[in-house]
């Protein structure tokens, strides 16, 4: 990668991230509010280490999310399930936790492992459907997330699974502290950073290895760059297919864990349901590599944490919904405006080079 | 409608309503098909159908419209908004004019930009879900009736009819349970019982799309930028005004059935779409991207939200049950009829399970239902999507001379 890469790739990002500021800016003159003291109170409060520990925890679930989605987007499947193959994972995770009673390491392996088969499953079943039936996995998918929901809210309301864990609240039985993953207090004493935080480094490495430094990320990315290209050359296109869609969903099965086993310890209905949306999001602002999504999903986290306290100044914290969604909107457009000039020039260069010689001759 | 057509139809209509009078028949479920279900559904169906067409205007343009949700939360919105300070027609307008923001937004970056659809349309569903929700709070807090999530009420109702001279006698046939004919009244009374005037409207812009999609040269021009908008742009057809076109008027269909489902609610709140949105997306493929399908696969998400709605004596999933098993063995049925072996094997078989659940339990949680239209969308993608033909540029960002 040379020096101008690197440079329009982070132009994009910073053109997003400068417009949509701006647009927020526009947004709290609108309504009243002193832009200065928001966004002042907003970087005073994401900079202390206690945010700084949520934040960095918050970063951990989307991260993955992201990474589960990137996956897919990188032979160009479009894995929506995301969202029901993490609470379909967290919940299996959860029950088998809570039934655990082994060293923290042998129980923590295992409800890792299951929650990736889990997720695995649900997010093969769209790769079977496409596979064999030719259905596309934008839709199946986003049926498979409200059938995930269906199922959840049958198991906790309806079975023995769910318990009463606190006033009202129906959900699985706590994990014993063995089971759980609680993590260090690095930044601040009273807000350790989750455990997973250093587990979704390893798997990010690991997917970087992997798509970067192996045979079939290779295959995976010829088959996203053309597929026809890919089957000519002697890349199964189906296997890669059901091989992607089920990493894709292994990944998402972790999306719950961090929370689950650094936090509350029991899958309640009151568990977060669109993680995976906020992971679309993310693996396109860090065009699916390992490095930027981990930026993108640092740089979402601190909206979403910094804001918390915006309240206080008479602003709703939604704004930094708003924020993400203008950032998304125009750190892709600007991407594509980016990528046409690129080509343009090298066209261009092209040319001018051809000319030259024609010139000579 | 030609005569095929119509006759294509009303044998369809005809084996449905047979269907339903056997499943009511044997479950003794007056429920299935009395007038107050059939009323209900229309209005669970509406909203739904509306995001169906939207999607079917903006995919026959071929601009996949994944933000459909956040179109639908927009309309929702305005139509909380303008309805709870200038009555119910404002919440209309506004909640149409709302979702095409949603729709030119995506035109911006889809058409003009080219960014890949389906990423510019998540980008829409989460602004949306911010905006509304930051403006519900700076908006609807102070205001009397109103809360940090949710509109004060929409002043005002729009007109529904009740054709009394039709509804009553019908209803008092239906509650005899006569086989067939008691069902056929029940469904005929509950489209004339409480019909809302905006159900009317969904259902003349249903007429309407189909006339101009497929019978103007509007609608050619505009399904051939759908098709092939190179080919298109060679005969002088100007795409890029079509396919913005299509994808504004897309948000206002999108943004009408979100002004639907406030309107019905009185209120605006916070995720009232629950997904609604996508699933008319759903519908649409369902229905092959046309309206007929699309309206069909709306009322069916209507008719099950219903009965596991007003299900008060825990029999109606049973009901539904009942009847998913006799369709699919109708299914099988055609299955083996057109030698296809495999298939019919899977219908039966699934047929012959919920047969056995049907008679193995005395009633089903309402998850069942809750999952069931989805499941159900899964098997008709599964078995269908073969014959299913979505427009062939569908998705394929377009710029002017730039043919690939």
């Amino acid at each position: 990668m040379n020096l101008r890469r690197i440079g329009t790739s982070l132009l994009a990002p910073a053109i997003g991230l400068f417009i949509s500021l701006a647009a927020t800016a526009v947004i709290l003159i609108v309504i009243g509010a002193s832009v200065s003291t928001v966004f002042s109170s907003m970087w005073n409060y994401g900079t202390s280490p206690r945010a700084m520990s949520l934040m960095l925890n918050l970063a951990t679930t989307y991260f993955l999310s992201a990474l589960a989605v990137s996956i897919g987007f990188k032979m160009n499947l479009f894995n929506i399930g995301v969202n029901g193959q993490y609470v379909l994972g967290a919940l299996a995770g959860a029950v088998v936790a809570s039934n655990l009673t082994l060293p923290t390491i042998a129980s923590l392996t295992i409800t890792l492992l299951v929650a990736m088969v889990v997720g695995a499953a649900w997010a093969g079943i769209a790769a079977w459907l496409k596979v064999a039936r030719g259905v596309s996995e934008v839709i199946s998918t986003i049926m498979l997330n409200f059938i995930a929901i269906g199922i959840i809210s049958y198991i906790i309301v309806r079975t023995s699974v769910g318990t009463e864990t606190s006033l009202n609240v129906r959900g699985t039985k706590l994990i014993p502290e063995s089971g759980m993953l609680r993590g260090v207090a690095l930044l601040d004493p009273g807000t350790p950073i989750y455990g997973f935080f250093f587990i979704s480094i390893v798997i990010g490495i690991a997917y970087w290895f992997l798509l970067n430094r192996t045979r079939f990320g290779f295959d995976l990315r010829a088959t996203g760059k053309s597929a026809t290209a890919a089957r000519t050359s002697g890349v199964q296109s189906n296997r890669m297919i059901i091989v992607t869609m089920l990493l894709s969903g292994a990944v998402a099965g972790l999306v719950g864990l961090p929370y689950l086993l650094g936090e509350t310890g029991t899958y309640s209905l009151q568990f977060p349901t669109d993680w995976g949306f906020t992971g679309i999001a993310i693996a396109l602002l860090g065009r699916n590599n390992p490095l930027g999504i981990a930026l993108g999903a640092i740089l979402w986290a601190f909206l979403d944490i910094s804001s918390g306290q915006l309240i206080l100044e008479g602003v709703p914290r939604e704004i930094s919904t708003i924020m993400q969604g203008l950032i998304v909107i125009v750190v892709v457009i600007s991407y594509e405006i980016v990528r046409r000039n690129q080509v343009k020039s090298e066209q261009t260069s092209v040319a001018k080079a051809l000319t030259k010689q024609e010139a000579k001759v | 409608m030609t005569y095929l057509k119509s006759r294509r139809f009303i044998g369809a209509a005809f084996t449905a309503i047979t269907i339903l009078s056997i499943t009511r028949t044997i479950t003794g479920n007056g429920d299935l098909t009395s007038t107050v279900t059939i009323a209900q559904a229309l209005v669970f169906a509406s909203p739904i159908a509306l995001a169906g067409l939207a999607g079917i205007w903006a995919e026959r343009a071929g601009v996949i419209n994944i933000g459909l949700e956040g179109m639908m939360i927009l309309g929702t919105f305005g139509a909380g908004w303008a309805g709870w300070q200038w009555g119910v027609w404002a919440g209309v307008l506004a909640g149409v004019a709302f979702g095409a923001i949603g729709g030119l937004l995506l035109a911006v970056a889809a058409v003009t930009f080219g960014v890949d659809q389906i990423i510019a349309g998540t980008a829409i569903n989460l602004l949306a879900l911010g905006l509304t929700k930051f403006l519900a709070i700076l908006l609807f807090t102070d205001a009397p009736g109103g809360g940090q999530a949710q509109s004060p009420p929409i002043k005002g109702d729009i007109p529904t009819f009740t054709l009394e001279s039709i509804v009553e006698p019908l209803t008092a046939l239906h509650e005899k349970g006569i086989f067939f004919v008691s069902d056929l009244a029940g469904l005929v009374a509950g489209l004339f019982y409480h019909l809302s005037l905006l159900t009317i409207i969904t259902f003349l812009l249903f007429v309407m799309t189909s006339y101009l999609l497929w019978k103007t040269a509007f609608g050619l021009r505009l399904r051939s930028a759908g098709e092939n908008p190179w080919a298109a742009d060679s005969l002088g057809v100007k795409v890029v005004q079509y396919k913005y076109a299509a994808v504004v008027f897309s948000g206002m269909l999108a943004g009408l059935g979100g002004a639907y489902l406030s309107i019905a609610s009185t209120i605006y709140r916070n995720g009232n779409t629950a997904g609604r949105g996508f699933i008319g997306l759903a519908t649409m493929i369902f229905g092959d991207w046309r309206p007929g399908g699309t309206a069909a696969g709306a009322i069916m998400f209507g008719y099950i939200d219903t009965l596991r709605l007003i299900d008060t004596g825990n029999q109606n999933v049973k009901g539904l049950i009942l009847l998913g098993a006799i369709i699919l063995f109708a299914i099988g049925g055609i299955m083996l009829r057109k030698a296809k072996r495999n298939s019919a094997i899977g219908f039966l078989v699934l047929g012959s399970v919920m047969i056995g659940a049907y008679f193995s339990a005395t009633s089903f949680p309402p998850e069942v239902a809750q999952v069931a239209p989805y499941i159900t969308t899964l098997l008709v993608l599964a078995t269908a999507s073969q014959n299913l033909r979505p427009p062939a540029a569908d998705g394929v960002p377009y710029r002017k001379g730039d043919h690939h």
